[in-house]
C-alpha cells in the first residue's frame, strides 16, 4: 500500500485515495470541431509511460479532491504531487 | 532440423542411459543480420505465431526476441484458466478457436501440456449475476461453445466444497459451467511451442531487447535495434504484454493501453481437494488446484499502472478474504508463493490483434486477464495476420480503428453492475 | 529419560514434562520443545517421505529453512494444519501429529516404488509423455500424477478460529532478535525511538540460543540475550513481538508481521486469535534476519540422520538433545568443529571430521585434535550407508560407521525481505553468497544477513544499525559500546562451501540432492542444462528445484552454482531466482483476518428493513444493499406474490422503498450549466419545481446511469442515480467539475444515507398522502406528473416528488432518513383501507417493464447509446456539447442496424422467454448461428394476462410486427416484435 503525499491533506495511505489515470488530458473545449481520429486519440490512447508517469488521484475517502503526481512506475516512487491546473515541478521532471 | 520424439519409450531409452542423448529443447541462437519476420516476445504469444508462422505459413526464417528468458512474462505468472464462455460473438469465437486447439496442444507439439478440461464455473450471486450468466449460457449455446447453468445443489456436486447455504453475505444463486474449460501447464505452452519452433528453423533469441523500430523512407518497417545489434526485417510482429506500449511508442504508435499489476499466488501443495475450477467476479475469487496440489489463487489488478511486477498487501488481503468467504475450509491453508504480472489493458476489455498504421508492424496486445487462455487461438490467427497482411475472420474485429469508430467488444461493460 | 536427552542444559522446561503423538504413538517431551526436538529426543528420525520418490527423509535442520520434516497436526477435524514444519511447531501437551505423503504407513511406503523406478522419472519426466491417448491425460494420468502429488491433506471442515489484523507506525522496526537485532533494538531504544522488534521464534537470541559459544558480558550468549530482552520488555516505547514471521516487504516501508497468538497452546485460551497480521509502516527498517547453514551436495546426503552441523549443536545446547551417538561431520569450514568438540562434551562419540579444504589450520583444528577427534583434511563424501537411518559415510579416507552425518557449507545470509524490497544484491565472491546492495526502501541490514557472521563484528554493525536508524528528532544519541571488551569468542574462519561435492555426479553414485523436498539431484540439474534450460528460472520451473514449500532456503544458491559450472558461466549470469513473499507460508485466515461473515462486507440496510424483515420479506443484494425482492404471504411463492402486488398497485396503491438510488444534490449558480454540460438533456429550460428524466453517457456515448432530476430551486438540483451508479457518477461529476470545469460556480454533495425515499404508487396513492400531507395542494393542476414541492408529511419536512416508475399516479415521499420508518408506518397506516400493499423490487421491475422504462445494466449494458434504448427524444438538441455527444456523433453510433430496445411479445402469451435468450431472425438454425440481440427483461405481467419481453434486437425497430425466434435448448420460441410499452401507451394513468 503507497503512501500519496495529497497537496490538500499530506500523507495518507492509498485505501484513501483512487487512481484516476493519466494527467494533462485537457477535453477540447469544442469536441466537435474534431474529427473521429483525433477524438479518439483523447479518448482512448494512453501514454501508459514505463518511468516517470504523470498521473491523476483524487483523495476519494479523504478531501475529495483531484490532484497531480509523478510517480516512477518502476519502481511506484512518487516524485512529487500538485494540484490540478498546475505544471509538473520541473525538478521532478528532470529526475527522469 | 531433426527432432528426437518425446514418448514413453524416449524415458526409458533416457532411463537407461543415464538421460546423456536428450536434446536441447531448443537452441540458443544468435541473431542473424536479417530475417523474413521477427517477433518481439518469447511468451506464449509470441512462440506460438513464430511455430504457426513457420507451420503453415512457409515463413521458417524468422526470429523471436525475447528481453529475458521465454516464458518469463505473464505465461509464467497466471493463474492457467482456459475458457471461452465469453459473451460476444466476437469474443466466444476468438477464445473458443483457442480451446479447439488447447485440446490438441499437446499431440501436436508432443509436449504435455498438461490441458485439463476439468471445467470452469463462474459463480452467480445476485440477481444481476444470473442474469449476465445466463445471457452468457444463451449466447454461448447458440454460437456452438458449451456452457450450461447450474442451480446451487448441482454447482455444489460439481464442486462439493461449495457453500450452498443461503443465508450467508453473497449467497451462490448458481453458475455458470463450460466443462470444457480447465487448466494448462504454463511454462509448457512456452517450451513447447519454442520446441517445435526450433525444430522448424525459427531462431529463438533470449536476453535480446528491442531498443528501437527503424523504419523506411517509406514508412514501412525495416528493421529493429536491439542490445545484440540491429536486426533487419520487413515484418515484426509485437507480442509484448504488458510492454507493448514501450515497444510500439518506438515506431511513434501510441494504443489504447494500460498496464497494471496484477498478483497470483499459491498455497502450499496438498492431496486432491478441489476437482474444477470456481470464479466468482462478484467477489472477485479465482481458485483451482494444480497437479502439484497448489491451490492456484487469482487476485485483482492493483488500482494504478505499474510495471513493477508486483501489487499491494492488500489486493491479496482482499483476494484471499473472498476465498476463505466461499471456502472457509481452506483458512487454516497457507500461502506459499505470491507474484505478480504486469497486464495491458484495453479500454473494452478485448484484445487488439491487428495491422497497425505502419506498414509491416502487426500487434497483438490488450488481453487484460484473458491472455493465457487465448494463447493458442491469437498466436494462430496472429501469424495468419502477418504472413497475409491482413486479419484472419476471427481476428478482424480486434482491430486498434474499433476504438476510433466506437465497435467496442466490450465483455466488461456487458457485466457492469447498475441498477 | 532416554538417551538421546542430556541429563541437564539447555533451555526447556524439565519440570514440565508433556506428552505428544506422531503417527499414533506417544511420545513425551517438555515444556520449551518444538516437535523437532522432541521427536530427535526419542530417537526418531524418520519423519517424512520426499515428495517425489518419496524416499525417507529425516530432520535436516532446526528452523525455517527444514525441508524435509512436514507433518500435520490435529487438534480436531476442523483445526487441521498440513505442512508444518517440525522445526517450527512449538510443543504442547497432547499434540497430535501425523506423517504425510505416505501409504500406508511412514516405515512402508508403497510410493517408495518411484524410487525404485527413479531412473525414468527425471526432472521434466510428465512433459514427455502420458500424451496418448489424447482423453487420458485427464481421466487416466492426471487423476494418478495428483494423488501422488500433494504433501498432506487439507482441512474439509470450515476453521472455527479467528484471525485478528492490526496496523502500527514506528520508528524503527526491527526484523530478526539475533545478536545483531538485539543490538540495534538496544541503541535504538537508547535513542528514545519508538521500537519494534519481532523473531520467528518464541524466544529471543537467534544464534545466541543454540550455536554459539560464546559469553557475552561474561554470561552465557542465552542468558544474555534473555537479559536483553527483559531489559527491552520494560521500556514502554518498545513492541517485542515473539513467534512473528515478517513474511513481506511492501512499498513504501511497509512490513507484513504474522504474529502467532496461540498455537503454541495445549488448550488455546478462549479469546484471542489464533494469528494476528501486522501491518507495520516503519520510518527505517533494519533487517536482521540472519544466515541460514548451508548444506553440501553429497551422494546419499539425503538419509535420515544427515543434518546440517549448526542443527546439531542447536538441538543440543537448546534443547538438551543428542541428535546421534556417533557421529561424522563433514565441513569446509571451522564452524562443526565446535559442533563436534559440543558434541563429543556430551557424550557423542565423533567418528571423524573430514575437512574438505585440503590444509585448515587454526585453533578449531587444534583443539578437536587435542580432544581426540580425527581430523581429514582434503577430505570428500563418495556416499553414505543406511535407509531409514544413516549407518555409515563412505569418505576417500574409507568407510566410517556413525548414525549421524553433519554437514557444513558455510552460511548462506538470509536476503529474503531485503530482496523483497526490490534492494539490490551483490555477489560476494568471498563469502560465495549474495548480499545487500543498495537498498530501494529506508532500509539498513545488520549482522549475518549482510555476511557478518563474527559475533563481536555482528554486534557492532547490529547496534551501529539501530543508532543510525533513530530518527532526525531524536532527543539522543545511542550510547557508544565497545563490543569487543564485552564479548569473549574464538574467532571462526566461515570458509563457504558452494554446488556439488567433487564428482558428486559421477555414474554409480547414489543421488546426490541439491533441493531435498522437491528429490532435485545433481543429474537433475544436468539434465535440465543438456536440454537448454540455462537461465536459473527456467531450470527453476523445469526441475522445481527450490519450489517447494521451503522455497529453496537450502537449495537455491547450490543449484545456482551447479548450473553456471554445467553451462560454463559464471554464476552471477545464470541470474538469480527472485525472492517472493511470503517467507514463510502464511495463513490465509490471517490475511482474511475478520472479514468473513457478516463482516466479509458491509450491509448497506434503509430505514424500512426490520418492518420489512418482520414481514417475512424475501431481500436480493443490489451492490453492498439489502432490498426487500417481494412480501410473500404464507403458501406464497415469488410469482404469487409479484401477481398480487402488481394488480394491487394497479387496482390500488402500494408502497415501495426507493431509498437505495443514490441522490446528489448540485447546488450552486453554475448547477443547471454544469447539468447542461454533463446530462444528454437540456436543464436550462426546466422550471423550478419540475422534474426530468435525466441520461447520463460515459465520454465514449454510451449510457452510463440515468435518474430523474428535480430543480428545487434555480441553483439547486436533486439528482438521484441508479443504486449501484450512485458512488462512481458522483465521482465523474467531480472529475468534470474539479479538474474539466472548474470555472463552474457548483457544489455536489451525496445525500443517498441523509434521504428515506417511499414510493406511493397508484391510482388511490394521491387519496392516500391527502391524509398524511399538509402544506402542499396534491391536485393535478398545482402538483402534475414531474413536479416536487416542500411540505410537510405526518408532520415531517418532506420533498414530494410526483413521479412514477410503475406507470400509475404516483409520488416519491423524500423525508430525512431517520423519519423514514415511521413515515413509512403512517402511510401503510393511511392506505389501509385503500387497498395498501408492500411490494418489493420484483413488482417494481414487472410494472416498469410493461411501461417499457429501462433499467440501466439490465436492459443496457456498455454499449448501448440513448438512441439504441429509445431515448433519443432525451437529448438537448440546442445544446452545443455534452459529455458523450462528440462520440454520438460518430458513423458507427448511427447505422440503423444498431441493437435497439424493442418490447417482445411471445406468440404464446403463457410463455415467459429467459432472460439471457438469445434472438434469431429465422427458426431451426443451427449453432453457430447469426444472432440479432437478446432479452433483457422478462416478465408475466399480471395486468395484462400474457408474458412481456424487453430486448435488444438489430435494427430493432424497423423490426415492428416481424415474428423472430427465441432459440431454447427445447426449440425455438417464436415472438413478435413489439413497442417496448406494453402498457398504457398514451400515459393516462400516469397524468391526471
Amino acid at each position: 500500500m503507497l503512501i500519496i503525499d495529497c497537496p490538500y491533506c499530506g500523507k495518507r495511505p492509498e485505501l484513501e485515495f483512487a487512481y484516476a489515470g493519466q494527467a494533462h488530458l485537457v477535453r477540447p473545449r469544442d469536441p466537435s470541431t474534431l474529427d473521429d481520429e483525433a477524438w479518439a486519440q483523447f479518448l482512448y490512447m494512453r501514454a501508459n509511460t514505463r518511468g516517470m508517469h504523470a498521473e491523476r488521484w483524487r483523495h476519494a475517502r479523504g478531501c475529495g479532491r483531484f490532484f497531480n503526481a509523478l510517480r516512477d512506475t518502476t519502481s511506484d516512487r512518487f516524485a512529487a504531487t500538485y494540484r490540478i491546473g498546475t505544471a509538473p515541478p520541473v525538478a521532478a521532471e528532470d529526475a527522469r | 532440423m531433426s527432432r528426437q520424439r518425446f514418448s514413453a519409450l524416449s524415458l526409458i531409452r533416457g532411463g537407461l542411459s543415464r538421460q546423456v542423448g536428450w536434446q536441447a529443447q531448443w537452441r540458443k541462437a544468435e541473431p542473424k543480420p536479417s530475417y523474413d519476420a521477427i517477433i518481439v516476445g518469447g511468451g506464449g504469444h509470441g512462440l506460438g505465431a513464430a511455430y504457426y508462422l513457420a507451420k503453415e505459413h512457409g515463413l521458417t526464417n524468422i526470429a523471436v526476441l525475447e528481453k529475458g528468458w521465454i516464458g518469463g512474462g505473464n505465461t509464467g505468472r497466471n493463474t492457467t484458466i482456459i475458457r471461452s464462455n465469453y459473451l460476444f460473438n466476437e469474443s466466444a469465437a476468438l477464445y473458443d478457436h483457442a480451446v479447439k486447439i488447447w485440446e490438441r496442444m499437446s499431440q501436436e507439439l508432443n509436449y504435455n501440456v498438461m490441458f485439463s478440461p476439468r471445467g470452469v464455473m463462474m459463480l452467480a450471486h445476485t440477481v444481476h449475476d444470473t442474469q449476465v450468466a445466463k445471457r452468457h449460457v444463451h449466447a454461448n449455446r447458440c454460437n456452438g461453445v458449451d456452457n450450461e447453468w447450474l442451480e446451487p445443489d448441482q454447482a455444489k456436486a460439481f464442486c462439493p466444497l461449495l457453500n450452498i447455504e443461503q443465508n450467508i453475505r453473497y449467497p451462490v444463486l448458481g453458475a455458470a459451467l463450460q466443462r470444457r474449460g480447465g487448466t494448462a501447464r504454463h511454462d509448457a505452452v512456452a517450451w513447447g511451442y519454442a520446441r517445435a519452433a526450433d525444430a522448424l528453423g525459427v531462431d529463438i533469441i533470449e536476453n535480446c531487447e528491442v531498443t528501437g523500430i527503424r523504419r523506411l523512407a517509406a514508412g514501412g518497417v525495416a528493421g529493429l535495434e536491439t542490445t545484440r545489434g540491429f536486426i533487419a526485417s520487413s515484418k515484426v510482429g509485437v507480442a509484448a504484454a504488458g510492454n507493448t506500449s514501450v515497444v510500439m511508442q518506438m515506431a511513434g504508435i501510441k494504443l489504447p493501453l494500460e498496464s497494471f499489476p496484477l498478483q497470483a499466488l499459491v498455497s502450499e501443495p496438498v492431496k486432491p481437494v478441489f476437482p474444477c475450477v470456481v470464479m466468482s467476479n462478484t467477489i472477485h475469487a479465482y481458485i483451482s488446484q494444480s497437479d502439484k496440489g497448489e491451490l492456484v489463487i487469482g487476485a485483482g489488478t492493483d488500482a494504478y499502472t505499474s510495471y513493477t511486477q508486483r501489487g499491494a498487501l492488500h489486493i491479496n488481503m482482499h483476494t484471499l478474504d473472498a476465498i476463505c468467504e466461499l471456502f472457509p475450509m481452506f483458512r487454516r491453508m497457507r500461502m506459499l508463493r505470491n507474484w505478480g504480472g504486469i497486464v495491458d489493458v484495453t479500454p473494452d476489455r478485448s484484445p487488439i490483434i491487428a495491422k497497425t498504421a505502419v506498414p509491416g508492424l502487426y500487434v497483438n496486445c490488450g488481453w487484460g486477464t484473458g491472455g493465457f487462455k487465448a494463447t493458442p487461438g491469437a498466436a494462430h490467427v496472429f501469424a495468419w495476420t502477418i504472413a497475409r497482411d491482413q486479419p484472419h475472420p476471427i481476428n478482424a474485429p480486434f482491430t486498434i480503428e474499433r476504438f476510433r469508430d466506437g465497435f467496442l467488444i466490450d465483455e466488461a461493460a456487458a457485466a457492469a453492475v447498475a441498477h | 529419560m532416554s538417551a538421546w536427552r542430556t541429563d541437564s542444559g539447555g533451555q526447556i522446561d524439565r519440570a514440565r514434562s508433556i506428552s505428544f503423538s506422531f503417527d499414533g504413538r506417544i511420545y513425551p517431551g517438555f515444556s520449551g520443545d518444538t516437535l523437532a526436538s522432541a521427536l530427535l529426543a526419542n530417537g526418531v528420525h524418520l519423519v517424512g517421505r520426499s515428495f517425489k520418490y518419496h524416499r525417507p527423509r529425516g530432520i535436516l535442520a532446526a528452523g525455517a529453512e527444514e525441508p524435509n520434516g512436514l507433518v500435520t497436526v490435529i487438534r480436531d477435524r476442523a483445526r487441521t494444519t498440513p505442512n508444518l514444519r517440525v522445526t517450527q511447531v512449538e510443543l504442547y501437551d497432547g499434540l497430535v501429529a501425523i506423517s504425510q505423503n505416505r501409504w500406508p504407513s511412514l516405515a512402508n511406503d508403497f510410493g517408495r516404488m518411484n524410487d525404485l523406478l527413479s531412473a525414468f522419472f527425471p526432472a521434466g519426466f510428465y512433459y514427455k509423455t502420458f500424451m496418448w491417448p489424447r482423453s487420458a491425460w485427464k481421466s487416466l494420468y492426471e487423476p494418478i500424477i495428483r494423488r501422488a502429488a500433494g504433501l498432506g491433506e487439507a482441512p474439509t471442515l470450515p476453521d472455527p478460529d479467528r484471525y485478528a489484523q492490526r496496523y502500527a507506525h514506528c520508528d524503527v522496526l526491527i526484523v530478526g532478535a539475533g545478536p545483531a537485532g538485539l543490538a540495534a533494538a538496544l541503541a535504538a531504544a537508547d535513542g528514545g525511538a519508538r521500537v519494534m522488534l519481532c523473531d520467528e521464534q518464541a524466544e529471543f537470541g537467534g544464534s545466541l540460543l543454540g550455536s554459539c559459544g560464546a559469553k557475552i558480558d561474561g554470561h552465557q550468549a542465552s542468558e544474555w540475550a534473555r537479559q536483553v530482552s527483559s531489559e527491552l520488555a520494560r521500556n514502554a516505547r518498545v513492541t517485542l513481538l515473539p513467534r512473528t514471521t515478517a513474511f513481506g516487504y511492501f512499498p513504501h516501508n511497509l512490513i507484513g508481521l504474522n504474529e502467532r497468538l496461540s498455537e503454541h497452546l495445549s488448550v488455546p485460551r478462549a479469546g484471542p486469535a489464533r494469528e494476528r497480521l501486522w501491518q507495520v509502516r516503519a520510518r527505517r527498517v533494519v533487517l536482521a534476519t540472519g544466515s541460514i547453514e548451508r548444506p553440501l551436495v553429497f551422494p546419499g546426503n539425503d538419509r535420515p540422520g544427515v543434518m546440517l552441523a549448526g542443527a546439531a549443536q542447536t538441538y543440543l545446547n537448546r534443547y538438551g538433545v543428542r541428535v546421534g551417538r556417533r557421529a561424522a561431520l563433514v565441513t569446509s569450514n571451522d564452524s562443526a568443529y565446535g559442533v563436534a568438540l559440543d558434541l563429543k562434551a556430551a557424550g557423542v562419540s565423533i567418528a571423524a571430521i573430514a575437512d574438505l579444504r585440503p590444509n585448515p589450520v587454526g585453533h578449531w583444528v587444534q583443539a578437536a585434535r587435542a580432544s581426540g577427534i580425527e581430523v581429514l583434511v582434503g577430505s570428500n563424501v563418495l556416499g553414505t550407508r543406511g535407509d531409514a537411518r544413516v549407518a555409515g559415510i563412505h569418505l576417500v579416507s574409507g568407510t566410517y560407521a556413525c548414525d549421524t552425518v553433519l554437514m557444513s557449507g558455510g552460511f548462506t545470509p538470509s536476503v529474503h525481505l531485503f530482496s523483497q524490497s526490490r534492494g539490490k544484491l551483490a555477489w560476494s565472491e568471498p563469502m560465495q553468497a549474495f548480499i545487500p546492495g543498495a537498498s530501494a526502501e529506508a532500509e539498513r541490514s545488520a549482522g549475518a544477513c549482510r555476511g557478518i557472521f563474527d559475533l563481536v563484528e555482528a554486534l557492532t554493525d547490529g547496534y551501529t544499525a539501530g543508532s543510525d536508524a533513530l530518527p532526525d528528532s531524536a532527543t539522543r544519541r545511542a550510547t557508544p559500546v565497545d563490543w569487543t571488551s564485552r564479548v569473549s569468542a574464538l574467532p571462526v574462519d566461515y570458509a563457504p562451501y558452494l554446488g556439488a561435492l567433487p564428482g558428486a555426479d559421477e555414474p554409480g553414485r547414489q543421488k546426490a540432492f541439491v533441493d531435498w523436498q522437491h528429490d532435485v539431484t545433481v543429474k537433475d540439474l544436468q539434465l535440465a542444462s543438456r536440454e537448454g534450460f540455462r537461465s536459473i528460472e527456467h531450470v527453476k520451473r523445469y526441475t522445481t528445484t527450490g519450489m517447494a514449500t521451503d522455497q529453496g532456503k537450502t537449495s537455491n544458491l547450490n543449484a545456482m552454482a551447479i548450473v553456471a559450472r554445467n553451462i560454463g558461466v559464471p554464476l552471477a549470469q545464470v541470474g538469480l531466482t527472485t525472492f517472493r513473499m511470503p517467507y514463510t507460508p502464511t495463513t490465509f485466515g490471517s490475511f482474511a483476518g475478520a472479514s468473513r461473515g457478516d463482516l466479509f462486507d458491509p450491509v448497506r440496510k434503509t430505514a424500512t428493513h426490520s418492518w420489512a424483515q418482520a414481514r417475512g420479506a424475501v431481500f436480493e443484494n443490489v451492490g453492498l444493499w439489502k432490498r426487500a425482492r417481494y412480501f410473500p404471504l404464507a403458501g406464497e411463492d415469488m410469482h404469487g406474490a409479484v401477481n398480487r402486488e402488481c394488480a394491487a398497485v394497479r387496482a390500488g396503491c402500494g408502497v415501495f422503498d426507493a431509498s437505495t438510488l443514490g441522490k446528489i444534490e448540485v447546488v450552486g449558480p453554475g448547477a443547471a450549466e454544469f447539468l447542461n454540460r454533463l446530462y444528454i438533456n437540456s436543464w436550462s429550460s426546466l422550471a423550478v419545481g419540475r422534474s426530468r428524466y435525466g441520461i447520463l453517457c460515459r465520454e465514449d456515448g454510451f449510457i452510463y446511469d440515468d435518474g430523474v432530476i428535480a430543480r428545487i430551486a434555480s441553483d439547486r438540483f436533486h439528482v438521484t442515480t441508479t443504486t449501484g451508479g450512485a458512488p462512481r457518477v458522483l465521482s465523474m461529476m467531480e472529475d468534470y467539475r474539479q479538474t474539466e470545469w472548474p470555472e463552474l460556480d457548483v457544489w455536489l454533495t451525496s445525500t443517498t444515507e441523509q434521504w428515506a425515499v417511499i414510493a406511493v404508487q397508484g391510482p388511490n396513492s394521491r387519496k392516500v398522502l391527502a391524509k398524511i400531507v399538509t402544506g402542499i395542494d396534491l391536485s393535478d393542476a398545482a402538483m402534475p406528473h414531474m413536479s416536487v414541492q416542500n411540505g410537510l408529511v405526518c408532520g415531517v419536512p418532506t420533498r414530494l416528488f410526483r413521479v412514477s416508475f410503475s406507470g400509475e399516479l404516483g409520488f416519491e415521499v423524500n423525508v430525512p432518513a431517520d423519519y423514514g420508518l415511521a413515515v413509512w408506518e403512517a402511510i401503510n397506516a393511511a392506505g389501509a383501507d385503500l387497498g395498501m400493499v408492500a411490494y418489493g423490487t420484483e413488482s417494481m421491475h414487472v410494472m416498469r417493464a410493461e411501461k417499457g422504462y429501462i433499467i440501466v445494466g439490465q436492459d443496457t449494458d456498455g454499449t448501448m447509446t440513448p438512441d439504441d434504448a429509445g431515448l433519443s427524444w432525451a437529448i438537448g438538441k440546442a445544446k452545443p456539447d455534452f459529455v458523450g455527444k462528440r462520440s454520438l456523433a460518430r458513423a458507427s453510433m448511427r447505422s440503423p442496424s444498431r441493437k435497439q430496445l424493442v418490447g417482445l411479445r411471445t406468440l404464446d402469451p403463457k410463455v415467459v422467454l429467459e432472460e439471457g435468450a438469445q434472438v434469431a431472425e429465422r427458426p431451426g438454425l443451427k449453432a453457430p448461428m447469426p444472432l440479432l440481440g437478446h432479452v433483457t427483461s422478462s416478465y408475466f405481467s399480471a395486468v395484462l394476462g400474457s408474458s412481456i419481453a424487453l430486448a435488444v434486437v438489430a435494427g430493432g425497430r424497423a423490426r415492428l410486427g416481424q415474428t423472430l425466434y427465441v432459440p431454447m435448448p427445447d426449440g425455438d420460441i417464436a415472438a413478435a416484435v413489439t413497442s417496448p410499452v406494453f402498457y398504457d401507451p398514451t400515459g393516462a394513468r400516469i397524468n391526471g
